[in-house]
């Protein structure tokens, strides 16, 4: 089944891949102690804030509490991440690092109103 | 009502997907109906229980117990498909010609059924869990909800419908090439659950990213869309890829890949010997 892809092609892409790493700073899953958090509150279905800066390059910590009583999906194809916050929970979510730039976010389940965007700087 | 169908169809067509490449995968197996029923019975009464557990879910392992519960039912998905890929490997042939001769369902055994059971199972939960919190809290929002609640209906009915059509469009090609051609989607669904599984771990912060996106291919495919969003299924495209999803993705591959290989190359070089033995000029 595999005939028409050797093993030999699948190593060398593994291998291109993992050279392209090497040039790349390695960031920590998560650094102890200062990693900035930022914290976002539904209420509503609507996102506060709304708006925020973050630094760029840094990896960080987003804390989104659900103050509804009924679940979010917080989701960015920007940031790529997606997550349900049950009603009166909050999910902790690592993002990051970004390079400077706008990265949209929403909540799957009320796009109507539910939006926001972070503005790395 | 139109949103709600949205995001409805959404969710299920991710699992609809992989329930049909899994069902035409195991085509003339005698008992898959009754496995795959069982996997997706599993799977919804699992997407009820993680949808009713969902803030415990959430709320664990400081907040990021959604990710590693993720990441883990994506995982073992992966494990059983590259399972079966391998297994199909040493007896895909063999299952081919007898199907063929018999000309009814063959018996294969429950272990290759059972992993895909648990294949399908694990995607309906996955994605279930989400479409009942989400008509859940339609639910219990108040008013409209009945319009709502028929969009998540229509929702269902339509990623449903989908799943049908890659099913019988697969249906369509012979015995040799529906094995050969699903087992190739086997592995690229394989390669896109495992990179998606790392994408769950480095949001819960439990790996690290190695690095910025790769690419940013948003411009011209966004996973959002229709069809992105089945690329991100069936083959894993993904926009805006993380370093070390590209390691999980490659990997998947090498480790399902190469062990197919090996067995295949087993199977065909026994044959040849028995082929041999018996003075048979027969090619392969």
């Amino acid at each position: 089944m595999l005939r028409s892809l050797s093993a030999k092609t699948l190593l060398t892409a593994m291998g291109v891949v993992a050279l392209s790493f090497a040039a790349t700073a390695f960031q920590p899953a998560r650094a102890a102690g200062e990693m900035p958090t930022f914290e976002i509150h539904i209420r509503d279905h609507k996102f506060d804030p709304a708006n925020f800066e973050v630094p760029a390059d840094t990896r960080m910590k987003l804390v989104v509490h659900n103050d509804d009583p009924t679940p979010e999906e917080f989701e960015s194809h920007d940031l790529f991440i997606e997550k349900i916050i049950p009603g009166g929970s909050k999910g902790i979510m690592y993002v990051g690092p970004l390079e400077a730039g706008t990265y949209h976010f929403f909540g799957e389940f009320n796009e109507a109103t539910a939006q926001g965007d972070l503005i790395a700087k | 009502m139109l949103a709600t169908l949205i995001i409805v169809f959404r969710e299920v067509l991710e699992a609809a997907l992989i329930v049909s490449i899994v069902a035409a995968a195991t085509k003339g197996v005698a008992g898959r109906g009754r496995w795959l029923g069982a996997g997706i019975l599993a799977g919804l009464v699992g997407a009820s229980l993680v949808a009713a557990f969902a803030s415990a879910i959430s709320n664990s392992l400081e907040g990021t117990g959604q990710e590693i519960f993720n990441a883990s039912v994506l995982f073992l998905a992966v494990i059983m498909l590259g399972w079966h890929n391998v297994w199909m490997g040493s007896h895909g042939r063999q299952l081919a010609t007898e199907m063929k001769e018999v000309g009814h369902d063959v018996t294969v055994g429950t272990k290759p059924l059972y992993a895909l059971a648990i294949v399908v199972g694990a995607a309906v939960m996955r994605e279930g869990s989400e479409v009942v919190l989400f008509l859940n809290g339609i639910a219990s929002g108040g008013v409209g909800n009945s319009a709502m609640l028929a969009g998540g209906l229509l929702g269902i009915a339509a990623g449903g419908a989908l799943g049908f059509a890659l099913y019988f469009g697969l249906l369509r090609l012979s015995l040799n090439m529906l094995f050969r051609v699903t087992g190739w989607m086997i592995l690229l669904l394989a390669a896109g659950m495992a990179a998606q599984g790392a994408k769950f771990l480095v949001q819960g912060g439990f790996l690290p990213p190695m690095g910025g996106f790769m690419w940013n291919t948003s411009w011209l495919l966004s996973e959002s869309s229709l069809i992105g969003q089945t690329l991100h299924t069936l083959v894993g495209y993904t926009a805006r890829p993380l370093p070390i999803q590209a390691i999980f993705y490659v990997a998947t591959l090498v480790v399902i890949g190469g062990l197919m290989k090996i067995v295949g190359d087993g199977v065909s070089n026994k044959a040849k010997a028995r082929n041999a033995a018996a003075g048979s000029v027969a090619g392969d």
